[in-house]
Protein backbone atom coordinates (compact mmCIF):
# COMPACT_ATOMS: atom_id res chain seq x y z
CA UNK A 1 0.00 0.00 0.00
CA UNK A 2 1.58 3.49 -0.86
CA UNK A 3 0.26 6.59 1.18
CA UNK A 4 0.23 10.48 0.03
CA UNK A 5 0.20 14.25 1.81
CA UNK A 6 -3.72 14.18 0.94
CA UNK A 7 -4.04 11.06 3.38
CA UNK A 8 -5.39 8.83 0.56
CA UNK A 9 -3.98 5.03 0.11
CA UNK A 10 -3.38 3.61 -3.15
CA UNK A 11 -3.63 -0.32 -2.94
CA UNK A 12 -2.75 -2.16 -6.24
CA UNK A 13 -5.26 -4.76 -7.57
CA UNK A 14 -4.86 -6.70 -10.86
CA UNK A 15 -4.33 -4.02 -13.26
CA UNK A 16 -5.97 -1.39 -11.70
CA UNK A 17 -5.49 0.75 -8.18
CA UNK A 18 -8.16 0.82 -5.78
CA UNK A 19 -8.01 4.12 -3.53
CA UNK A 20 -9.50 5.52 -0.02
CA UNK A 21 -9.13 7.41 2.44
CA UNK A 22 -6.77 6.88 5.67
CA UNK A 23 -7.98 5.67 8.70
CA UNK A 24 -6.04 8.98 10.56
CA UNK A 25 -8.12 11.01 7.85
CA UNK A 26 -11.45 9.59 9.04
CA UNK A 27 -10.60 9.93 12.90
CA UNK A 28 -10.15 13.97 11.72
CA UNK A 29 -12.88 14.15 9.56
CA UNK A 30 -15.43 12.75 12.12
CA UNK A 31 -18.57 11.05 10.94
CA UNK A 32 -18.91 11.51 7.22
CA UNK A 33 -22.82 12.15 6.12
CA UNK A 34 -22.42 12.26 2.43
CA UNK A 35 -20.58 11.23 -0.55
CA UNK A 36 -20.56 11.93 -3.83
CA UNK A 37 -18.67 9.56 -6.81
CA UNK A 38 -17.26 10.69 -10.18
CA UNK A 39 -18.84 8.66 -13.11
CA UNK A 40 -17.15 5.39 -13.73
CA UNK A 41 -15.29 6.35 -17.52
CA UNK A 42 -14.04 9.61 -16.22
CA UNK A 43 -10.26 10.23 -17.36
CA UNK A 44 -8.73 11.97 -14.63
CA UNK A 45 -4.85 13.70 -13.59
CA UNK A 46 -3.69 14.39 -10.65
CA UNK A 47 -5.20 16.84 -8.25
CA UNK A 48 -8.66 16.55 -9.81
CA UNK A 49 -11.15 16.82 -7.45
CA UNK A 50 -13.19 13.56 -8.27
CA UNK A 51 -15.12 12.73 -4.61
CA UNK A 52 -16.72 15.29 -2.89
CA UNK A 53 -17.40 14.32 0.86
CA UNK A 54 -19.41 15.94 3.70
CA UNK A 55 -19.07 14.74 7.34
CA UNK A 56 -20.20 16.36 10.20
CA UNK A 57 -18.02 19.21 10.79
CA UNK A 58 -17.72 20.14 7.30
CA UNK A 59 -17.23 19.50 3.19
CA UNK A 60 -13.66 18.19 1.28
CA UNK A 61 -12.71 16.87 -1.88
CA UNK A 62 -10.32 13.99 -2.50
CA UNK A 63 -8.22 14.46 -5.16
CA UNK A 64 -6.85 12.27 -7.94
CA UNK A 65 -3.53 10.81 -6.72
CA UNK A 66 -2.32 9.91 -10.28
CA UNK A 67 -3.80 10.18 -14.00
CA UNK A 68 -5.77 7.63 -15.41
CA UNK A 69 -9.33 6.27 -15.89
CA UNK A 70 -11.72 5.92 -13.21
CA UNK A 71 -13.15 1.87 -13.19
CA UNK A 72 -14.85 1.59 -10.23
CA UNK A 73 -16.89 3.03 -7.87
CA UNK A 74 -17.99 2.05 -4.45
CA UNK A 75 -21.95 2.83 -4.34
CA UNK A 76 -22.28 1.50 -1.00
CA UNK A 77 -20.88 4.65 0.29
CA UNK A 78 -23.40 6.78 -0.95
CA UNK A 79 -26.28 4.67 0.94
CA UNK A 80 -23.85 4.89 3.69
CA UNK A 81 -21.22 7.14 4.42
CA UNK A 82 -20.57 5.78 7.97
CA UNK A 83 -18.77 2.99 6.53
CA UNK A 84 -15.72 4.92 5.32
CA UNK A 85 -15.54 5.72 10.25
CA UNK A 86 -15.84 2.14 10.28
CA UNK A 87 -13.20 0.84 7.76
CA UNK A 88 -11.79 3.35 6.10
CA UNK A 89 -8.74 0.94 5.19
CA UNK A 90 -10.75 -2.00 4.38
CA UNK A 91 -14.47 -1.77 2.65
CA UNK A 92 -14.54 1.79 2.45
CA UNK A 93 -12.64 2.46 -0.72
CA UNK A 94 -13.93 5.12 -3.00
CA UNK A 95 -12.94 4.79 -6.47
CA UNK A 96 -10.43 2.29 -8.92
CA UNK A 97 -8.15 4.03 -11.14
CA UNK A 98 -6.81 2.65 -14.48
CA UNK A 99 -3.56 4.00 -14.30
CA UNK A 100 -1.92 5.86 -17.30
CA UNK A 101 1.65 6.38 -15.81
CA UNK A 102 2.10 3.92 -13.33
CA UNK A 103 5.24 5.99 -12.18
CA UNK A 104 3.44 8.38 -10.61
CA UNK A 105 3.08 5.87 -7.90
CA UNK A 106 7.00 5.48 -7.50
CA UNK A 107 7.69 8.78 -4.59
CA UNK A 108 4.71 7.93 -2.74
CA UNK A 109 5.27 6.96 1.64
CA UNK A 110 5.17 3.50 2.17
CA UNK A 111 2.64 2.76 5.32
CA UNK A 112 5.96 3.24 7.87
CA UNK A 113 6.52 6.69 6.35
CA UNK A 114 2.80 7.86 6.49
CA UNK A 115 3.11 6.71 9.93
CA UNK A 116 5.55 9.14 10.78
CA UNK A 117 4.46 12.02 8.65
CA UNK A 118 1.34 11.92 10.57
CA UNK A 119 2.42 11.83 13.95
CA UNK B 1 -3.67 28.17 22.23
CA UNK B 2 -2.16 29.17 25.68
CA UNK B 3 -4.65 32.21 25.78
CA UNK B 4 -7.91 29.90 25.74
CA UNK B 5 -10.03 30.08 28.88
CA UNK B 6 -10.67 26.46 30.76
CA UNK B 7 -13.97 25.90 32.18
CA UNK B 8 -14.37 24.40 35.99
CA UNK B 9 -14.32 20.99 33.82
CA UNK B 10 -11.46 21.23 31.57
CA UNK B 11 -9.78 18.54 33.19
CA UNK B 12 -12.56 15.77 32.54
CA UNK B 13 -12.74 16.41 29.23
CA UNK B 14 -9.51 15.87 28.95
CA UNK B 15 -10.04 12.34 30.97
CA UNK B 16 -12.76 11.46 29.20
CA UNK B 17 -10.55 11.50 25.66
CA UNK B 18 -12.59 14.78 24.18
CA UNK B 19 -11.48 16.48 20.92
CA UNK B 20 -10.46 20.03 22.01
CA UNK B 21 -11.32 22.55 19.90
CA UNK B 22 -11.39 27.01 20.48
CA UNK B 23 -14.78 28.27 21.37
CA UNK B 24 -15.66 31.72 22.03
CA UNK B 25 -12.42 32.28 23.96
CA UNK B 26 -12.48 28.65 25.64
CA UNK B 27 -10.55 25.42 25.02
CA UNK B 28 -14.19 23.50 24.39
CA UNK B 29 -14.97 19.96 23.99
CA UNK B 30 -15.70 19.27 20.17
CA UNK B 31 -16.70 15.42 20.41
CA UNK B 32 -16.17 12.76 22.76
CA UNK B 33 -14.95 8.69 21.63
CA UNK B 34 -18.38 8.23 20.55
CA UNK B 35 -18.14 10.84 17.92
CA UNK B 36 -20.80 13.38 16.68
CA UNK B 37 -23.90 11.23 15.02
CA UNK B 38 -23.44 8.74 17.95
CA UNK B 39 -23.37 11.47 20.99
CA UNK B 40 -26.61 13.23 19.07
CA UNK B 41 -28.61 9.90 18.88
CA UNK B 42 -27.72 8.82 22.81
CA UNK B 43 -28.90 12.31 23.82
CA UNK B 44 -32.53 12.11 21.74
CA UNK B 45 -32.44 8.15 23.02
CA UNK B 46 -31.22 8.38 27.09
CA UNK B 47 -29.37 11.97 28.15
CA UNK B 48 -26.57 13.84 27.54
CA UNK B 49 -24.04 15.94 29.33
CA UNK B 50 -22.81 18.97 28.35
CA UNK B 51 -20.65 21.39 29.37
CA UNK B 52 -21.65 25.18 28.86
CA UNK B 53 -19.85 27.15 31.76
CA UNK B 54 -18.13 28.89 28.85
CA UNK B 55 -21.72 30.95 28.82
CA UNK B 56 -22.51 34.12 31.14
CA UNK B 57 -24.10 33.53 34.37
CA UNK B 58 -25.25 37.27 35.39
CA UNK B 59 -27.34 38.46 38.75
CA UNK B 60 -29.70 41.21 38.56
CA UNK B 61 -30.67 42.83 42.35
CA UNK B 62 -32.72 45.54 42.48
CA UNK B 63 -31.68 47.55 45.54
CA UNK B 64 -35.23 48.52 46.89
CA UNK B 65 -35.83 44.90 47.41
CA UNK B 66 -39.02 45.40 45.08
CA UNK B 67 -38.47 43.07 42.14
CA UNK B 68 -40.50 44.67 39.65
CA UNK B 69 -38.08 47.85 39.56
CA UNK B 70 -35.19 44.89 38.31
CA UNK B 71 -38.01 43.55 35.94
CA UNK B 72 -38.86 47.14 34.09
CA UNK B 73 -35.18 48.52 33.82
CA UNK B 74 -34.34 45.45 32.15
CA UNK B 75 -37.27 45.59 29.82
CA UNK B 76 -35.75 48.81 28.83
CA UNK B 77 -33.47 46.79 26.97
CA UNK B 78 -34.55 42.80 26.00
CA UNK B 79 -38.36 43.57 24.19
CA UNK B 80 -40.09 40.81 26.64
CA UNK B 81 -42.73 40.45 29.14
CA UNK B 82 -40.42 40.33 32.40
CA UNK B 83 -42.39 42.24 34.87
CA UNK B 84 -45.16 39.89 34.20
CA UNK B 85 -43.00 36.67 34.56
CA UNK B 86 -43.69 34.75 37.85
CA UNK B 87 -41.48 33.88 40.51
CA UNK B 88 -40.14 30.43 39.90
CA UNK B 89 -40.25 30.79 35.96
CA UNK B 90 -37.81 31.59 33.19
CA UNK B 91 -38.57 33.28 29.62
CA UNK B 92 -36.35 33.52 26.25
CA UNK B 93 -35.34 37.17 25.08
CA UNK B 94 -33.09 39.10 23.44
CA UNK B 95 -31.08 42.05 23.73
CA UNK B 96 -31.81 44.77 20.96
CA UNK B 97 -30.29 47.72 19.19
CA UNK B 98 -31.35 51.19 18.05
CA UNK B 99 -31.50 49.99 14.28
CA UNK B 100 -33.38 46.91 15.75
CA UNK B 101 -30.85 44.00 15.40
CA UNK B 102 -30.45 41.78 17.95
CA UNK B 103 -27.37 41.69 20.10
CA UNK B 104 -27.33 38.58 21.86
CA UNK B 105 -30.49 36.30 22.89
CA UNK B 106 -30.91 35.02 25.93
CA UNK B 107 -32.48 33.34 29.58
CA UNK B 108 -34.25 35.54 31.63
CA UNK B 109 -35.31 33.44 34.98
CA UNK B 110 -37.51 35.42 37.61
CA UNK B 111 -35.82 33.77 41.46
CA UNK B 112 -38.41 35.36 44.11
CA UNK B 113 -35.97 38.82 45.04
CA UNK B 114 -33.84 38.76 41.64
CA UNK B 115 -33.19 38.11 38.12
CA UNK B 116 -30.56 35.21 37.10
CA UNK B 117 -29.43 35.68 33.45
CA UNK B 118 -27.65 33.25 31.15
CA UNK B 119 -26.22 34.72 28.27
CA UNK B 120 -24.23 33.28 24.92
CA UNK B 121 -20.16 32.42 26.17
CA UNK B 122 -18.98 35.03 23.14
CA UNK B 123 -21.45 38.02 24.06
CA UNK B 124 -20.52 37.77 28.34
CA UNK B 125 -18.85 40.70 28.09
CA UNK B 126 -20.49 43.09 25.73
CA UNK B 127 -23.76 42.14 27.61
CA UNK B 128 -22.05 42.88 31.27
CA UNK B 129 -20.97 45.96 29.94
CA UNK B 130 -24.44 47.18 28.48
CA UNK B 131 -26.29 45.80 31.38
CA UNK B 132 -23.69 48.06 33.84
CA UNK B 133 -24.39 50.96 31.23
CA UNK B 134 -27.81 51.17 30.46
CA UNK B 135 -29.40 49.75 33.84
CA UNK B 136 -30.39 52.51 36.47
CA UNK B 137 -28.53 52.72 40.01
CA UNK B 138 -31.16 50.70 41.54
CA UNK B 139 -30.05 47.42 40.47
CA UNK B 140 -27.42 46.13 41.63
CA UNK B 141 -25.24 43.38 38.35
CA UNK B 142 -23.48 40.65 39.26
CA UNK B 143 -21.20 38.85 37.04
CA UNK B 144 -21.30 34.85 38.29
CA UNK B 145 -17.55 33.76 38.00
CA UNK B 146 -17.29 30.99 40.52
CA UNK B 147 -19.88 28.38 38.83
CA UNK B 148 -19.56 26.17 36.65
CA UNK B 149 -23.16 25.34 33.96
CA UNK B 150 -24.35 22.01 32.90
CA UNK B 151 -27.13 20.80 30.86
CA UNK B 152 -28.57 17.10 31.16
CA UNK B 153 -30.91 16.93 28.31
CA UNK B 154 -33.28 13.98 26.83
CA UNK B 155 -35.99 11.67 28.11
CA UNK B 156 -33.48 9.79 30.81
CA UNK B 157 -32.76 13.18 32.18
CA UNK B 158 -35.15 13.35 34.69
CA UNK B 159 -34.99 10.20 36.18
CA UNK B 160 -31.00 10.63 36.74
CA UNK B 161 -30.94 14.52 38.01
CA UNK B 162 -34.50 13.58 40.53
CA UNK B 163 -31.82 10.32 42.14
CA UNK B 164 -29.74 13.34 43.12
CA UNK B 165 -32.23 16.14 43.67
CA UNK B 166 -35.94 14.20 43.84
CA UNK B 167 -37.92 17.53 43.93
CA UNK B 168 -36.54 18.49 40.00
CA UNK B 169 -38.95 15.91 38.86
CA UNK B 170 -42.05 18.31 39.54
CA UNK B 171 -40.53 20.63 37.49
CA UNK B 172 -42.35 21.81 34.53
CA UNK B 173 -40.61 23.30 31.13
CA UNK B 174 -39.09 26.69 31.99
CA UNK B 175 -39.18 26.06 35.44
CA UNK B 176 -36.75 27.41 37.58
CA UNK B 177 -35.31 26.53 41.38
CA UNK B 178 -32.41 26.57 43.87
CA UNK B 179 -32.15 23.20 45.70
CA UNK B 180 -29.84 21.90 48.33
CA UNK B 181 -27.77 19.08 47.11
CA UNK B 182 -24.34 16.73 48.38
CA UNK B 183 -22.87 19.01 45.48
CA UNK B 184 -24.05 22.21 47.58
CA UNK B 185 -27.00 24.41 46.08
CA UNK B 186 -27.72 23.78 42.68
CA UNK B 187 -29.49 26.48 40.61
CA UNK B 188 -31.85 24.58 37.88
CA UNK B 189 -33.83 25.03 35.49
CA UNK B 190 -35.97 22.71 33.38
CA UNK B 191 -35.06 23.64 29.92
CA UNK B 192 -32.30 23.22 27.31
CA UNK B 193 -31.07 23.84 23.90
CA UNK B 194 -31.96 20.66 22.37
CA UNK B 195 -35.16 20.13 21.75
CA UNK B 196 -35.43 17.64 24.65
CA UNK B 197 -36.93 17.67 28.49
CA UNK B 198 -34.09 18.22 30.30
CA UNK B 199 -32.37 20.85 32.88
CA UNK B 200 -29.70 23.66 33.05
CA UNK B 201 -27.52 23.48 36.33
CA UNK B 202 -25.48 26.03 37.94
CA UNK B 203 -22.98 24.11 40.06
CA UNK B 204 -20.34 26.03 42.05
CA UNK B 205 -16.85 25.57 40.08
CA UNK B 206 -15.43 23.53 43.12
CA UNK B 207 -18.42 21.18 42.98
CA UNK B 208 -18.45 20.80 39.55
CA UNK B 209 -16.34 17.72 38.20
CA UNK B 210 -17.89 15.81 41.31
CA UNK B 211 -21.81 16.55 40.26
CA UNK B 212 -20.58 15.60 36.79
CA UNK B 213 -18.54 12.88 37.31
CA UNK B 214 -21.79 11.61 39.54
CA UNK B 215 -24.11 11.94 36.51
CA UNK B 216 -21.68 10.36 33.82
CA UNK B 217 -21.51 7.45 36.30
CA UNK B 218 -24.84 6.68 35.57
CA UNK B 219 -25.76 3.86 32.58
CA UNK B 220 -28.16 6.73 31.14
CA UNK B 221 -25.73 9.39 30.40
CA UNK B 222 -23.09 10.07 27.94
CA UNK B 223 -20.85 13.48 27.69
CA UNK B 224 -21.99 14.93 24.33
CA UNK B 225 -19.89 18.02 22.63
CA UNK B 226 -20.20 20.70 20.73
CA UNK B 227 -20.37 19.01 17.72
CA UNK B 228 -23.78 17.56 18.29
CA UNK B 229 -25.11 20.30 20.53
CA UNK B 230 -25.06 22.35 17.09
CA UNK B 231 -27.09 19.10 15.59
CA UNK B 232 -29.24 18.68 18.03
CA UNK B 233 -30.37 22.33 18.52
CA UNK B 234 -30.66 22.65 14.98
CA UNK B 235 -33.08 19.67 14.35
CA UNK B 236 -35.00 21.31 17.34
CA UNK B 237 -35.37 24.58 15.25
CA UNK B 238 -33.28 27.07 17.75
CA UNK B 239 -30.76 29.64 17.05
CA UNK B 240 -27.48 30.13 16.53
CA UNK B 241 -26.09 33.56 18.06
CA UNK B 242 -23.57 34.88 15.36
CA UNK B 243 -24.99 32.71 12.40
CA UNK B 244 -28.51 33.05 12.33
CA UNK B 245 -28.93 35.93 14.43
CA UNK B 246 -26.37 39.19 14.80
CA UNK B 247 -26.72 42.63 15.14
CA UNK B 248 -27.96 43.23 11.56
CA UNK B 249 -31.06 41.01 12.09
CA UNK B 250 -34.81 42.16 13.65
CA UNK B 251 -36.68 39.98 15.19
CA UNK B 252 -39.66 39.63 13.00
CA UNK B 253 -37.00 38.28 10.19
CA UNK B 254 -35.49 35.70 12.28
CA UNK B 255 -39.45 34.81 13.31
CA UNK B 256 -38.70 35.36 16.73
CA UNK B 257 -42.10 37.39 16.77
CA UNK B 258 -43.23 34.93 20.09
CA UNK B 259 -40.49 36.52 22.27
CA UNK B 260 -42.11 39.65 22.02
CA UNK B 261 -44.63 39.26 23.74
CA UNK B 262 -48.58 41.29 23.43
CA UNK B 263 -47.83 43.56 26.40
CA UNK B 264 -44.65 45.02 25.12
CA UNK B 265 -46.08 45.38 21.18
CA UNK B 266 -48.36 48.14 19.95
CA UNK B 267 -51.10 48.60 21.58
CA UNK B 268 -49.84 46.56 24.60
CA UNK B 269 -49.43 48.14 28.30
CA UNK B 270 -45.69 48.07 28.19
CA UNK B 271 -45.65 48.91 24.64
CA UNK B 272 -42.18 49.53 23.51
CA UNK B 273 -39.38 51.27 25.04
CA UNK B 274 -36.62 49.17 24.19
CA UNK B 275 -33.96 49.83 21.57
CA UNK B 276 -35.00 49.49 18.85
CA UNK B 277 -39.08 49.50 19.16
CA UNK B 278 -39.70 51.90 16.21
CA UNK B 279 -38.36 49.31 13.32
CA UNK B 280 -38.80 45.98 15.40
CA UNK B 281 -42.94 46.83 16.43
CA UNK B 282 -44.00 47.74 12.68
CA UNK B 283 -42.15 45.30 11.55
CA UNK B 284 -43.73 42.42 14.05
CA UNK B 285 -47.17 43.68 12.99
CA UNK B 286 -46.65 43.75 9.16
CA UNK B 287 -43.81 41.38 7.86
CA UNK B 288 -40.28 41.74 7.57
CA UNK B 289 -38.83 41.91 3.78
CA UNK B 290 -36.64 38.61 4.63
CA UNK B 291 -37.98 35.79 7.07
CA UNK B 292 -35.47 32.60 8.77
CA UNK B 293 -37.09 29.04 7.41
CA UNK B 294 -36.53 25.99 7.48
CA UNK B 295 -34.85 23.59 4.72
CA UNK B 296 -34.48 20.36 3.61
CA UNK B 297 -32.19 19.72 1.00
CA UNK B 298 -32.98 16.73 -1.17
CA UNK B 299 -30.77 14.03 -1.18
CA UNK B 300 -27.43 13.51 1.23
CA UNK B 301 -25.30 16.64 1.01
CA UNK B 302 -26.08 19.33 3.57
CA UNK B 303 -26.31 23.12 2.52
CA UNK B 304 -24.09 24.99 4.85
CA UNK B 305 -23.73 27.93 6.03
CA UNK B 306 -22.85 30.45 3.29
CA UNK B 307 -25.04 28.83 0.25
CA UNK B 308 -27.05 31.01 -1.96
CA UNK B 309 -30.64 30.16 -2.79
CA UNK B 310 -32.53 30.38 -5.67
CA UNK B 311 -36.18 30.44 -6.69
CA UNK B 312 -35.43 28.73 -9.87
CA UNK B 313 -32.11 26.16 -11.19
CA UNK B 314 -31.42 28.62 -13.79
CA UNK B 315 -32.44 32.17 -12.14
CA UNK B 316 -29.65 34.34 -11.36
CA UNK B 317 -31.33 36.57 -9.19
CA UNK B 318 -30.48 35.01 -4.83
CA UNK B 319 -33.43 35.25 -2.84
CA UNK B 320 -31.26 34.12 0.24
CA UNK B 321 -28.59 32.79 1.95
CA UNK B 322 -28.40 29.61 4.49
CA UNK B 323 -26.97 30.53 8.20
CA UNK B 324 -26.73 27.22 9.27
CA UNK B 325 -26.60 23.86 7.85
CA UNK B 326 -25.47 19.97 8.91
CA UNK B 327 -26.71 16.61 8.59
CA UNK B 328 -30.07 15.70 10.85
CA UNK B 329 -28.96 12.33 12.46
CA UNK B 330 -32.24 11.99 13.87
CA UNK B 331 -34.25 12.81 10.83
CA UNK B 332 -31.49 10.92 8.84
CA UNK B 333 -31.15 13.50 6.36
CA UNK B 334 -29.61 17.16 5.64
CA UNK B 335 -31.09 20.37 7.15
CA UNK B 336 -30.34 23.89 7.06
CA UNK B 337 -32.00 27.13 7.75
CA UNK B 338 -31.89 30.01 5.59
CA UNK B 339 -33.32 33.74 5.36
CA UNK B 340 -34.98 34.33 2.46
CA UNK B 341 -37.42 36.68 0.70
CA UNK B 342 -41.13 36.59 2.50
CA UNK B 343 -42.14 35.69 -0.93
CA UNK B 344 -40.44 32.36 -0.77
CA UNK B 345 -41.18 31.20 3.00
CA UNK B 346 -44.89 29.27 2.29
CA UNK B 347 -43.92 25.33 3.74
CA UNK B 348 -43.71 23.35 0.49
CA UNK B 349 -41.81 25.81 -1.53
CA UNK B 350 -39.56 24.52 -3.56
CA UNK B 351 -35.67 26.39 -4.08
CA UNK B 352 -32.16 25.72 -4.86
CA UNK B 353 -29.01 26.22 -3.09
CA UNK B 354 -25.50 26.30 -5.10
CA UNK B 355 -23.74 23.39 -3.96
CA UNK B 356 -20.67 23.38 -5.46
CA UNK B 357 -21.47 24.94 -8.61
CA UNK B 358 -24.66 22.73 -8.83
CA UNK B 359 -28.09 24.07 -8.05
CA UNK B 360 -29.71 21.47 -5.56
CA UNK B 361 -33.63 21.48 -4.43
CA UNK B 362 -34.40 22.00 -1.15
CA UNK B 363 -38.13 22.23 0.44
CA UNK B 364 -39.09 24.89 2.61
CA UNK B 365 -39.92 23.28 5.94
CA UNK B 366 -41.62 24.28 9.13
CA UNK B 367 -39.39 24.24 11.79
CA UNK B 368 -38.47 22.04 14.39
CA UNK B 369 -37.54 19.48 11.97
CA UNK B 370 -37.89 17.38 15.01
CA UNK B 371 -40.98 17.25 17.32
CA UNK B 372 -39.42 18.87 20.59
CA UNK B 373 -40.29 16.67 23.80
CA UNK B 374 -40.52 19.69 26.39
CA UNK B 375 -42.15 18.83 29.46
CA UNK B 376 -45.25 21.57 29.46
Amino acid sequence: MKFTEEHEWLREEDDVIVVGITEHAATQLGDLVFVELPSVGTEVVKDDEVVVIESVKAASDILAPIDGEIVEVNEALVENPGLVNEDAQGDAWFFKIKPSDPSQMDDMMDEAAYKKFVD
Amino acid sequence: MPDLLKTPLHGLHLKLGARMVPFAGYDMPVQYPLGVMKEHLHCRARAGLFDVSHMGQILIHPKSGDLRDAALSLETLVPADIAGLSAGRQRYGLFTNPEGGIEDDLMIANRGDHLFLVVNAACKAADLAHLQAHLPDSCTITPVTDRALLALQGPDAEAVLARIVPDVATMRFMDVAVIDSPFGPLWVSRSGYTGEDGYEISVADDQAEAFASALLAEDAVEAIGLGARDSLRLEAGLCLYGSDLDTATTPAEADLGWAVQKVRRSGGAREGGFPGADRILPELASSPARTRIGLRPEGRAPMRPGTVLYASPDSDTPIGTVTSGAFGPSIEGPMSMAYVATDHISPGTLIFGDVRGKRLPATVTKMPFRPATYKR
